[in-house]
């Protein structure tokens, strides 16, 4: 039972918390309520790309494409609306243009059998190429107002942002299907052998291809929240938000390899990323000085957990030679 | 030791390279463009293509032989970065020190941060894209750190530095020269000696390697630290060719690069691939965006291009892998 306590997703969860108080003692303005509405803000594109990306590196796969299918649906509805379609039909089209830019990763990788980090890699320059092509260096700016104030609004003028809502009915729909459904633990299945899952009966081309999809389709609802957020649509918006969701997923204590990982583990690891970066920026601290610390974090989620687990295990093997003894 | 007679030679048919298809490739788009603006074709077109090749053909040797054992280095365009950044400053600040102490700087800062992705790789057991990706943004972001928003400019540097990009050894340029010492070199090596055909081997099957007494470390830390030095080295070559450095040089390169490798021929699950085939790459994706500005087609065009290219050259790769087991399995029927 202690060791079910020690797990990394519940020490990156408690490190979250106190990351949180010591924050908001330490540096000026970081408790503030107007501090807090930024930090979820920032911490929105992060924290729904992360959902379907934390199924998706359950399963053993990666997804690099999603910040160029953001840039990708941004650009799109900039020149939608420069073409005069209404908001309320743009809105649902680029969520469908994400799920086709999904469409085409699933494809490749679950079609063709491509492996996923070479064909990723290759539709991040794709999809961002073409939203360059789209809307060029240029900008679109002038969105209603009555979408873009509910995006950066609060919930009656108070602390708690709107967009906090769909952050937390999107969690609890990924956390539910994740932890309380079948077609969740089949994703476990997959991500620790995908071959003996396929002859325990899931379909794993199928459920993968799927992902791609999802994972495509709240891309492009984020390319909408992000263009309403800034009330600007650019092609090179978003740019490198995947190392920023690749890390606080694994971060959260999901496996590279798969078969591991829970969903308040990424969330507490987009929580953690975000917290320090805002802290860090409070200092004045320089944004791509950030980096620094969003790259290093990313490398030690991983490597930590490997360091103890080595460790653990010499420690183990020593204490079997000694009872052997 | 005598590297190639003393064993069997490999083989080596023209026609049944992967390289074959680039080489037509490049050679219809080439006529096609020269077709529409004869001028493709004069000298100081040709020298520019040959220019802008060098340095990315220098990065993607490294990152073929990192691609040739499966692994991979995303770090090349902040390490290109954080060495121009670096020599450009040592060259502002001691303007009389020798090209080849610049180019020493370049490797050593390089094969440094190579060896740090190579030895979390390997020791840390962490996989190469994390690694890579991580020390993407550390390489990146200490060289903003370090500059703090200060570029060095042009007039900075002394003459026979900002000379050696111009300058020519009978009529060949030296980045040109130098891109391809490099590629043949590595080329040449990859393909006739033990290291080479140890680094393919572990590649086609890391625990065979492992169990076939390949000193699987050493190699491995050996292609990154190469892949690192190489991607110092076109930093140098960028600091000499363009003059402004600030902390931005190079970002967004490590697509390209390897775009060129994977586009060269090189299988991404390692093991297969040749070095001057990535060289053939990065020639081919430059030819494409110089031909771009000559067609006049919209520039933007030129990362979507890229794109499409990385996505049909990994699924022609899986197309004759299929058809290779096919027909190894009907030839073993046969037996």
């Amino acid at each position: 039972m202690s060791r079910k306590f020690a797990t990394w997703d519940t020490a990156i969860i408690a490190l979250t918390v106190l990351v949180l108080i010591i924050a908001s003692l330490v540096v000026d303005n970081f408790g503030t309520s107007r501090n807090f509405t930024f930090m979820v803000l920032d911490l929105l594109p992060i924290i729904l790309v992360a959902l379907p990306m934390t199924f998706i590196i359950v399963t053993g796969e990666i997804d690099l494409s999603v910040a160029s299918t953001l840039g990708l649906t941004s650009s799109l509805m900039g020149w939608f609306w420069n073409h005069g379609l209404s908001i309320e039909t743009i809105i649902p089209l680029c969520i469908v243009i994400g799920a086709v830019a999904g469409v085409l990763n699933g494809f490749l990788i679950t079609g063709l059998g491509l492996p996923s980090l070479a064909v990723t890699i290759g539709t991040l320059a794709l999809y961002r190429g073409l939203a360059l092509v789209v809307l060029g260096d240029g900008a679109v700016a002038d969105f209603p107002f009555n979408y873009t104030g509910w995006v950066t609004g609060t919930i009656g003028g108070g602390a708690v942002p709107n967009v906090l809502i769909l952050i937390v009915v999107l969690a609890l729909i990924f956390g539910v299907i994740l932890h309380a459904t079948p077609v969740g633990r089949s994703l476990y299945a997959i991500g620790a052998n995908a071959q003996a899952a396929h002859f325990a009966g899931i379909r794993v081309a199928r459920t993968k291809f799927w992902l791609y999809v999802v994972s495509g389709a709240v891309a492009g609802l984020v390319g909408v929240l992000w263009t309403l957020r800034y009330s600007s649509a650019r092609a090179d918006n978003g740019a490198g938000l995947e190392l920023a969701v690749v890390a606080a997923v694994l971060l959260g204590g999901v496996s590279i390899f798969g078969g591991k990982g829970s969903l308040p583990g990424v969330l507490a690891g987009v929580v953690l990323l975000t917290a320090l970066q805002n802290a860090l920026r409070l200092e004045d601290v320089s944004g791509q000085a950030l980096n620094i610390v969003t790259g290093a974090l990313l490398v030690l989620s991983v490597l930590l957990p490997n360091l103890i687990s080595s460790i653990r295990g010499n420690w183990q093997r020593r204490k079997l030679r000694q009872s052997a003894a | 030791m005598t590297p190639a007679a003393a064993r069997p030679p490999i083989k080596f048919d023209i026609l049944k390279t992967r390289e074959l298809g680039i080489v037509l490739a490049l050679a219809a788009l080439v006529l096609y463009t020269t077709i529409n603006n004869p001028r493709f074709l004069s000298g100081q077109s040709v020298r520019d293509n040959l220019l802008n090749t060098a340095i990315l053909a220098v990065m993607a040797t490294g990152q073929a032989v990192v691609v040739i054992t499966r692994n991979i280095d995303l770090s090349v365009g902040s390490v290109l970065g954080i060495s121009a950044f670096a020599v450009a400053t040592v060259m502002s600040d001691h303007p009389g020190l020798p090209m080849i102490i610049a180019i020493l700087v370049g490797l050593a800062v390089g094969a440094a941060a190579g060896l740090l992705n190579g030895v979390l790789v390997r020791y840390g057991k962490v996989p190469a894209l994390v690694v890579t990706l991580g020390t993407l943004y550390m390489y990146r972001g200490i060289t903003y750190s370090w500059a703090g928003g200060s570029q060095v400019n042009a007039d900075e540097l002394p003459a026979h530095f900002l000379n050696f990009a111009n300058d020519n050894l009978l009529g060949v340029p030296w980045l040109v020269l130098i891109a391809l010492l490099v590629v043949g070199a590595t080329t040449w090596v990859m393909r006739n000696y033990r290291v080479g055909r140890e680094l393919y081997a572990m590649g086609s099957s890391p625990p065979a390697a492992e169990l076939a007494g390949i000193k699987v470390a050493r190699n491995l830390l050996g292609a990154f630290v190469l892949s690192g030095a190489l991607a110092g080295l076109a930093g140098v070559l960028f600091a000499a060719r363009f003059g402004t450095v600030d902390a931005s040089a190079g970002t967004g390169y490590e697509l390209n690069v390897v775009a060129a490798v994977v586009v060269g021929g090189v299988a991404v699950f390692g093991g297969s691939g040749t070095v001057w085939g990535a060289g053939l790459g990065a020639l081919l994706l430059t030819v494409i965006s110089s031909a771009l500005a000559v067609l006049d087609i919209n520039q933007f065009w030129q990362q979507a291009i890229v794109g499409a290219l990385i996505v049909l050259a990994i699924g022609a790769d899986r197309l004759v892998a299929v058809r290779i087991a096919r027909s190894l399995r009907k030839r073993d029927a046969h037996v």
